[in-house]
């Protein structure tokens, strides 16, 4: 019996619980390599090479880091709010369309900062709109989030392609490789050496400041907390459950259109089908595994960001497939999720 | 057929069942009758294998037996009808009909899905959607399932709750037909005319005990004196105030929600009243002040607060009128959230908040409360009374209206008198007070007026000082006609 009180401690244990997580992922994805014969040392240090042994390297690391913090600030408002966003791809994409439509049109003379600046602005009220409509559907006509965002990814799908394919198509050609470059003027500036922009970067802190600003030091940040904990109860506090729902689903679109703008403006320069690479569903996971707090969400977007860089190297040193960082990040995951499960289970049975 | 002998359930400190003894014969039908929380429900689950027992020995047909799981009680012919049918809505009459069984033969139990509804006088379409019937319809269904499953013991939960009279008449029949080819039936029920018609014995639960055994004819009077405790008599209840403003106005107001929603209700509530609502659970009086507060809207009718309509928003809800939940933690309370955070989502103020914001309010309201508990401690770490006490911290001065369920449940009587004078000091010389209570001594001593429910509709409405005990218990049973506004 004291075993097991004592092991109850240790789980409550922030620390403890982390290195549980760490040790179970890195325990299960060692199995792995190691029934296919493979050292996991060897992966780590090949994923390590690719992503962090050179500035270059890094700094492409931080290029996908942007957009994976910013939708996962996205969902830390919703799932704060009690609400899964399954349609953060859609709304990264909507986000890239608003700033494209922008942004193909050239500077008209006036200042390319404010242009950019326009064009992000754009994305987020994009994203927003797109993640409103989520929101609506399940206020409005009672469809629950899951279905609508899942719906609504493919609405943004079938509305990239067919703005590729049709009025935004090449000077003779519609390809799939996307849209004509913008002018060199918008692109958003890169130092020689560089593969991130340093504004995206820092727009990308100010993010995640704003963000634990708002959810940790406002008022609408305990409201929509308190929204989520338990919509019965929020109505005797004079809360609006539906309308606090709607504000985050707005704020969680915006934050992945603007991911989404960035993509657009600061890594492809135009406007592709694949966009979105990804990040959405990549962010869902990044949240669980910070188990819904929002101090851990850099440091493991910027891990995962540093798997999905490293993994290139894989093919061709290893010739292994990529999707190992998958495999990766799954593990982690899943790990989180049991440790995490175990913890609610062992405190409800107490 | 059934033999329980000193069975005892336990849940951690909590004695729900204690030493029970209950004997049930084939070709009998028993009926098994108690307030809320007196220990039926336990009881049957135990006796269907959902829950273990704690101690005590369960004889069927002479043997003794475990019960670890329904499929254990199923197997030895025990099996249960709910209030809500546990079916699978979305399947077929047939499918559902076979659901569970071993072997899938739909050919066979086409026919004997015919067969049975032909024997009991049910109309039961093997190939209908089970979503598409009605309660009663569902409930012949499960009934027929149970039967073919080889049932020989069915315990029925308040079977004829939600179904019509022409359905009830049936089930009735059915059961009648079940007793004569020597099945065991034990009747859960709150409406003591429904044990008059069937049951030859009723065994009365009360605390977790049993409290009386009665074979029939059965004496109302003291069927219901041992269901209600030892009844006593009031202890000056509040003078009625009948003079004030019109505080609370309901015309002809339906609802849904609970067992039974709300039927056109119309009641008056003015300034100084405490009204007590009465009723067995889900008979009306959960919803009436679910949308007296404007958490849930009516379906017809035309509400009044204050002499203005009621618009069902939220934000009309909280400085003149409050509502606290029976369920603190699942519809007060913010579970994972602390004391603090809730005081400051309970009253308006800055819209930036640090660690150290609402800790002053917070500390003053814990001293003044007597609540057992820092700013900082989640709320699902407090006690159910210190949950309550926190409600109550919310109330602002001034408030007009107070709608409460259950305001004293699970509270010591120290702090139950402490709740009653904070709720009156509290409230506003022109408001009111608005209660459910399942506990009659509550009733009789808090409120200056008591309303009953039965089936969503007011079967009584009156002053304190001109009832009794009896009179309200043979109300909360059905015994007594709907009444009109007061």
């Amino acid at each position: 019996m004291k075993t097991l009180v004592s092991l109850g401690h240790f789980l409550y244990n922030r620390t403890a619980t982390m290195i549980l997580i760490a040790a179970l992922a890195l325990g299960a994805v060692s199995l792995l390599l190691l029934t296919l014969g493979i050292a996991p040392t060897t992966i780590a240090v090949a994923i390590a090479h690719g992503s962090i042994f050179s500035w270059q390297k890094f700094s492409h690391v931080l290029s996908l880091w942007i957009p994976l913090l910013l939708c996962s600030c996205g969902l830390l408002f919703t799932f704060r709010a009690g609400l899964w966003n399954i349609g953060v791809e859609g709304q990264i994409i909507c986000g890239a369309i608003a700033a494209t439509a922008l942004l193909r049109e050239g500077s008209f003379g006036l200042p390319p900062a404010l242009i950019l600046t326009l064009a992000l602005a754009l994305s987020f009220f994009g994203g927003g709109l797109w993640g409103s409509c989520a929101g609506l559907l399940k206020n409005r006509g009672g469809v629950n989030e899951i279905f609508g965002g899942l719906g609504l990814n493919f609405v943004a799908q079938g509305l990239i392609l067919w703005l590729i394919l049709g009025p935004w198509k090449r000077a003779g050609i519609a390809s799939m490789s996307g849209t004509d470059m913008f002018v060199k003027e918008l692109w958003m500036y890169t130092p020689p050496g560089w593969r991130v922009a340093p504004a995206a970067l820092l727009l990308a802190l100010a993010t995640f400041a704003l963000t634990a600003f708002l959810l940790g030091a406002t008022r609408f940040g305990l409201t929509v907390k308190a929204t989520g904990n338990n919509p019965l109860a929020a109505r005797l506090y004079a809360i609006h459950p539906e309308r606090t729902g709607l504000a985050a689903m707005a704020i969680g679109g915006g934050l992945a259109g603007l991911a989404g703008g960035l993509q657009a403006a600061c890594v492809y320069h135009r406007l592709l089908p694949p966009i979105s690479s990804g990040y959405g569903y990549l962010a869902l996971l990044v949240v669980m595994l910070a188990n819904y707090r929002i101090a851990p969400v850099p440091a493991i977007c910027l891990f995962f960001a540093c798997l999905a860089a490293g993994s290139i190297q894989l093919p061709i040193v290893l010739q292994l497939d990529s999707a190992l960082s998958g495999v990766i990040q799954g593990a982690c995951v899943v790990s989180a999720l049991l440790v995490h499960g175990l913890q609610k289970r062992h405190k409800g049975e107490n | 057929m059934i033999e329980l002998t000193n069975i005892h359930k336990t849940f951690g400190k909590v004695h729900a069942l204690t030493g029970v003894n209950l004997k049930a014969e084939a070709g009998t039908i028993h009926g098994i009758v108690g307030e809320n929380g007196a220990g039926k429900s336990t009881l049957m689950k135990v006796l269907t294998g959902f829950i273990g027992r704690s101690g005590g020995e369960i004889l069927f047909q002479g043997q003794k037996v475990r019960l670890d799981s329904p499929k254990d009680a199923l197997r030895l012919g025990i099996g249960m009808l709910y209030q809500e049918p546990l079916d699978f809505p979305q399947l077929s009459v047939l499918d559902n009909f076979m659901a569970g069984r071993a072997v899938f033969a739909p050919v066979e139990a086409r026919t004997e899905l015919a067969r049975l509804a032909a024997t009991f006088g049910f109309t039961l379409h093997p190939d209908n959607r089970v979503e598409e019937l009605t309660i009663g319809e569902r409930q012949q269904l499960e009934l027929l399932r149970l039967i073919g499953d080889g049932a020989r013991l069915l315990i029925l939960d308040e079977p004829t709750t939600g179904i019509s009279k022409e359905q009830q008449d049936l089930l009735f029949t059915a059961l009648g037909k079940l007793k004569t080819d020597g099945a065991t039936i034990l009747l859960v029920s709150h409406k003591l005319e429904e044990i008059d018609l069937l049951c030859d014995t009723v065994t009365v639960l009360r605390h977790g005990r049993v409290a009386a055994t009665r074979q029939r004819p059965f004496d109302r009077d003291a069927l219901l004196q041992a269901m209600f405790d030892s009844l006593p008599e009031p202890q000056a209840p509040p003078e009625p105030k009948r003079g004030g403003i019109p505080v609370l106005e309901f015309e002809k107001v339906t609802g849904s929600g609970g067992r039974s929603g709300l039927q056109k209700v119309s009641i008056t509530i003015r300034a100084g009243e405490v009204v007590g609502l009465a009723g067995i659970d889900g008979s009306g009086q959960g919803i009436f002040l679910k949308i007296a507060c404007g958490l849930v809207p009516p379906e017809s009718g035309r509400i009044l607060r204050f002499g203005a309509p009621l618009q069902g928003k939220a934000k009309e809800t909280g400085r003149t009128t409050v509502f606290l939940p029976a369920d603190r933690l699942g519809e007060g309370l913010f579970p994972g959230m602390t004391v603090r955070e809730h005081h400051l989502l309970a009253a308006p103020g800055s819209a930036l908040i640090t660690s150290a914001t609402g800790l002053t309010v917070s500390r003053r309201a814990i001293a003044t409360h007597s609540i057992k508990g820092q700013p900082e401690t989640a709320v699902e770490d407090l006690s159910g009374g210190n949950q309550q006490r926190l409600l109550l911290s919310f109330i602002p001065d001034g408030v007009r209206l107070i709608l409460m369920e259950n305001p004293t449940r699970g509270l010591d009587v120290h702090s139950a008198a402490w709740t009653w004078r904070h709720l009156h000091s509290r409230l506003h010389a022109d408001g009111a007070i608005v209660f459910a209570s399942p506990d009659l001594e509550e009733l009789m001593s808090q409120a200056s007026r008591i309303v009953v429910f039965y089936n969503g509709k007011i079967v009584l409405d009156t002053p304190t000082r001109a009832t009794d005990y009896q009179r309200l218990s043979r109300a909360i049973t059905g015994q007594i006609d709907p009444v009109g506004t007061c």
